[in-house]
Order: C-alpha cells, then sequence, then structure tokens
C-alpha cells in the first residue's frame, strides 16, 4: 500500500542519530580527559582541553609496580594468543568426535562439553586457584593460559560443533581413497574446511580473554606477569584522584580491541550472532 | 596422532562407517580437561561449601552452617537482592533499548552501518575500562552533575555512586549502555531472517504497523529473543567487574553481588569455605534460572 515515505524515514534517520550521539557521550570524555591538564578537569568538565597533556600518555604509560602499561599489553597479548591456540586445537578435534561418532555417542559427548557453558566458573576457582598455586601456575601466563584453555574449551567446542556437523564426508572419503592417514586428512582436509569456524572462535575467546577480569585478578594481580585489566585496575588504586591519567592509561588499554573491532567488525559480530536464524 | 594403530571393527554393524576417521582418542585431551577444570573442579569447589577452609590449613567439615550464613548474613542477603534485581533490569532494559534500535535500524538508513558500528562498540571494550569512564562521569564534580546544574536542575544533582538510593541504579545504566547493542545485533539477524513479503502480504490486507509488529515481527523474532535474553541474564547473575570499579559493593552493601563476595570472601578474607558456598548458591541460581528460561523461550520459538 504505502511505502515508507521519505519524511518517515528521514524522522527515523534523525531519532537515531540524535541516539547515537548521546551513545558517544563516554567515548567523548574517555577522549578529552585523557588530554586534559589536571587543573582543567573539573573546572569545566564537559568542554574541551584549552592546551593539550599529551604528558598524561607518557605518564600512564609508566603504568604502576614496575610494570609498563607495554609490558602488560604484551602479557595480555601472551595469554590472549596462547589461550586461542589451544583452544582452537581442543575445540576442532573434539568437535570433529562427536560429528563423526554415532548419534548416540555424539549427543552425549557434545553435552559433556557444553554444559561447561552455563557453569559459572566462580566455583571451579577456588579449588583450581588453591591446586594451581601449590605446582606453581600463579602469578604468571603460562597459568593464565592453562586456565583459560580448560575454561573456554565447552565455548569452542559448542562453536565448531554446530558445523562440522554440516560437513558432508565426501572429501574424506576422496582423501582416504588416495590412502592419506586419518592424522593427515584431519589437518589437511577437515580442518582448512573449518576456517570460518576457526576465525569465529579466535574472534570470540579471543575477546572473552582478552577483557576477563575477575580471574586475571585473582590469579595475576601484583606479579610481574599482569594483564592489562589487572594493571588499569592496580593503576586506578593508586592514581585514583588524577582523572587525567587514569584516563589516559583506560584509552591505551581499550585502544587494541577497539582498533580489532574496527577491521574485524563483520566477523566479530557475526561470531555473536551466527546462531540466530 | 596419525601414527595411532587402526582400530579393526570386530563388527561392522556396531560402528557407524564414519566413526574410524576420528578416533575417540582425539578428544582425550579435551575430556581430561574438562574433568580437571570442570567436573573436578565443580565437585572440589562444592566439598568446600561444606567446610571451613581458610585456604591453608586442613579444613574442618561444618555441614550447612556456611549455608546458614548465606541465607542470614547481612552483606549476603544483600548481595542476591542485588544480584537479582541489577540482573532483572539489565534484561528487560537492554532487550527493549537493544529492540528499538535494531527496528529503527533495520532498513534502509543512511549511514546505518556507521550507526548500527556505534552502538555495538560498546561490546567489544573491557566492562572495567567502560566502567571507569562512567565513574567520572558519575563524580560529584562531574559532567552528569555539571549537566544537571547547567540545565537548571541542581535539586536533582547526586553523589551517584555514594548515595545507597542510587548506587545501584547507576551501575545498571553502565551495563544497559554498554551491553544494549549486543542485543541489538541478536534482534538485527532476526530481522533479517524474516521474509519481506511476509510483511508485505500483511501490509496490502490493512494491517497497521502495530499489528504487523505485534503478529508477524515478535513472534518471529523469537530465536533471537532466546539467545538476547539467556545470554545477558547469564552476565548479569556473574556481575563483577561494574560494581568492583565503580562502588566497590558500597555504600554499605548497597552495590555487593554474589560474585563481589565471592571474591572478596574467598580472595580478600581467606573464608575459602564459605566464598565456595556463595559460589555454590550462584551456580545453583545460574542453573535454575537458565533451564527455565531456556524451556521457556524455546516453547515459544516451537510455537512459530
Amino acid at each position: 500500500m504505502n511505502r515508507p515515505s521519505a519524511l518517515n524515514t528521514f524522522g527515523r534517520e534523525l531519532g537515531a542519530l540524535a541516539l547515537a550521539l548521546l551513545w558517544c557521550v563516554p567515548f567523548y570524555y574517555l577522549a578529552i580527559v585523557s588530554l586534559k591538564p589536571m587543573s582543567e578537569i573539573f573546572a569545566d568538565p564537559v568542554g574541551f582541553p584549552d592546551q593539550l597533556a599529551f604528558a598524561n600518555y607518557a605518564e600512564a604509560w609508566r603504568g604502576t609496580m614496575g610494570v609498563s602499561l607495554g609490558q602488560a599489553m604484551l602479557n595480555s597479548l601472551i595469554v590472549t594468543i596462547g589461550s586461542v591456540v589451544a583452544v582452537i586445537a581442543l575445540g576442532s578435534a573434539s568437535a570433529y568426535v562427536i560429528a563423526r561418532n554415532g548419534r548416540r555417542m555424539g549427543t552425549l559427548l557434545f553435552f559433556f562439553f557444553v554444559i561447561g557453558i552455563i557453569l559459572p566458573h566462580q566455583l571451579s576457582v577456588v579449588p583450581l586457584y588453591s591446586v594451581m598455586r601449590q605446582i606453581g601456575l600463579v602469578g604468571n601466563q603460562l597459568g593464565l593460559i592453562v586456565l583459560y584453555s580448560g575454561l573456554m574449551t565447552p565455548m569452542s567446542v559448542f562453536l565448531y560443533s554446530g558445523f562440522v556437523r554440516t560437513l558432508p564426508a565426501d572429501y574424506e572419503e576422496a582423501a582416504e581413497v588416495d590412502g592419506a592417514s586419518r592424522g593427515r586428512i584431519f589437518l589437511k582436509v577437515i580442518f582448512p574446511l573449518l576456517a570460518p569456524v576457526t576465525g569465529t572462535v579466535a574472534v570470540m575467546v579471543g575477546m572473552v580473554v582478552w577483557n576477563d577480569f575477575f580471574i586475571q585478578l585473582i590469579f595475576l594481580s601484583g606479579s610481574p606477569a599482569q594483564t592489562l585489566p589487572v594493571a588499569v585496575y592496580g593503576f586506578v588504586g593508586e592514581f585514583s584522584a588524577r582523572w587525567n591519567l587514569v584516563f589516559a592509561a583506560v584509552f591505551v588499554s581499550v585502544v587494541p580491541i577497539l582498533a580489532f573491532y574496527l577491521l574485524a567488525q563483520k566477523q566479530l559480530i557475526k561470531g555473536f550472532t551466527g546462531g540466530i536464524k | 596422532m596419525g601414527a595411532a594403530p587402526c582400530r579393526q571393527p570386530k563388527d561392522p554393524l556396531m560402528y557407524s562407517p564414519t566413526a574410524a576417521r576420528a578416533p575417540l582418542a582425539w578428544a582425550a585431551p579435551a575430556i581430561v580437561i574438562m574433568l580437571l577444570f570442570h567436573y573436578g573442579a565443580f565437585v572440589a569447589g562444592g566439598w568446600y561449601a561444606f567446610t571451613d577452609w581458610d585456604g591453608l590449613s586442613t579444613p574442618n567439615f561444618v555441614g550447612l552452617a556456611n549455608f546458614r550464613q548465606v541465607l542470614t548474613s547481612a552483606e549476603a542477603r544483600a548481595a542476591l537482592t542485588n544480584t537479582l534485581l541489577l540482573t532483572f533490569f539489565y534484561v528487560t532494559l537492554s532487550n527493549l533499548i537493544g529492540l528499538g534500535l535494531a527496528l529503527m535500524l533495520n532498513g534502509a538508513l543512511r549511514a546505518q552501518n556507521i550507526l548500527r558500528m556505534v552502538f555495538f562498540a560498546p561490546v567489544v571494550m573491557s566492562p572495567l575500562a567502560v566502567s571507569y569512564v562512567w565513574k567520572f562521569i558519575f563524580s560529584v564534580n562531574g559532567p552528569l552533575n555539571a549537566g544537571l546544574e547547567a540545565l537548571g536542575l541542581e535539586g536533582a544533582t547526586r553523589v551517584w555512586l555514594g548515595d545507597p538510593d542510587t548506587a545501584l541504579w547507576s551501575v545498571l545504566v553502565v551495563m544497559v549502555w554498554q551491553f544494549s547493542g549486543l542485543c541489538m545485533a541478536f534482534y538485527l539477524a532476526g530481522l533479517q531472517g524474516i521474509p519481506t513479503d511476509l510483511i508485505e502480504a500483511a501490509e496490502i490486507d490493512g494491517a497497521s504497523p502495530w499489528r504487523r509488529f505485534r503478529k508477524i515481527t515478535f513472534p518471529l523474532l523469537a530465536p533471537a529473543a532466546t539467545v538476547s535474553i539467556a545470554l545477558p541474564t547469564i552476565f548479569g547473575l556473574r556481575t563483577f567487574d561494574q560494581v568492583i570499579a565503580l562502588t566497590f559493593g558500597g555504600p554499605g552493601y548497597a552495590t555487593e553481588t554474589l560474585a563481589t563476595q565471592i571474591f572478596k570472601q574467598t580472595f580478600a578474607f581467606g573464608r575459602f569455605g564459605y566464598g565456595a558456598a556463595f559460589a555454590l548458591v550462584l551456580t545453583a541460581l545460574v542453573l535454575v534460572v537458565s533451564v527455565i528460561q531456556l524451556l521457556v523461550l524455546r516453547a515459544r520459538e516451537d510455537r512459530i
């Protein structure tokens, strides 16, 4: 009957734009406060800085307790990449086993893994912490990689399973005829076919690990291996009244993930919403 | 792994032809990890909940004493109430806003991609970082109070995070701001799956926009709603980062949550047994709520 009128669309656009501007307010403060000298922050909490204090960044970069923000970022990167690689290996192989092992066994295994997504790890962390402390896995990157590999495996199995199930066995049969070993078939034929899910798993697990605070606070607090969230937390504890330094540190800590978001936006949103038809 | 001896099925009918391609052993490392990090840790944590363990000495069995305290102490009750309130309003508001945004941004708008990008951007940031930005906005001399004064609303200014009446709602605002974009993304994905000819047919039949939404769009969004409600529920029940950054549970116990109590009792006060009891309550809550939600929401999906 009636097409959406130009006026109607224009109204929606205006509404959306106004809301988006409102949504940007925290980003605005994140940028301007980090560039203000201390004297300007509360004298004019809303406006632009009169003089740009880039020195805030230099000071924030030094970090606290002998760990610079650069070092913390490197620690975060090591923990994130290590966890992602481990979780991809564990998840892809397990999902393949689930898909190729008959219905009953497959379903059983699927639930064995996936139940771990719902269970909050607040309970498991208490005993894991005490055991890992005894074997020297508290206060270093390796311990966190091991822990996250364990905690994130259910999510990766879940994401991989949905995809592997739809893979026809034709490719494997062809490779078998050619006499390839099973391990070789998985690595050379199956795993490359899983590339889209591997991307999703990497993005989702990477994001969760990069941003997680609870576990990193417990396992790395006060250690030289502290990651970005722990470093920023410690930094705020030490400089709580100096908002410009706090904001510079916060800004530095969110730049990598925001840059990544701008580059891999489609992949990231798809990772979240992939299950919805 | 490729060197594993080829298993010969004794009875070919007992094995699906594809099973031999992926020997169970390949899943063994992940199975061991599941047993250690999920099942084993869960059982161990559950056992601690019935002891007075302090993290160092030998744990003594104390029966239900920890749970009795979880149900009666002021901070534990506050934590439980706050967690439930936060979760309920967080899930409701982020779904309403997310659905509104999705409906607004679905269809040919200029700059719709940039607008979507803006609303989703907070989702990828660390909740800790986001909370510090808001802590400044809420601070006594901060932009929110300055803005209210500029509008002539001096009476509305508050110590937002230091007032027991507003602290919890301030935490809620931060959570809703950060994660409404996630619900938007779920609903946008759902909207894209709805065939346009269905809506157009209803339009030709003279159905009003509200009726079209009520009778076609909304029911067909059921799968998106399932995820959009279930995931934030789990996030909400585990709320930790925002509270630690914004209020550290205060003033008093006004913003204490189950997760902040677990952290404080266990790792700050060394009461591992009591902290585990808290964690067991949180786990039970998440399981019960998730299962009920999934049953109800899946039933809704089946009615499509």
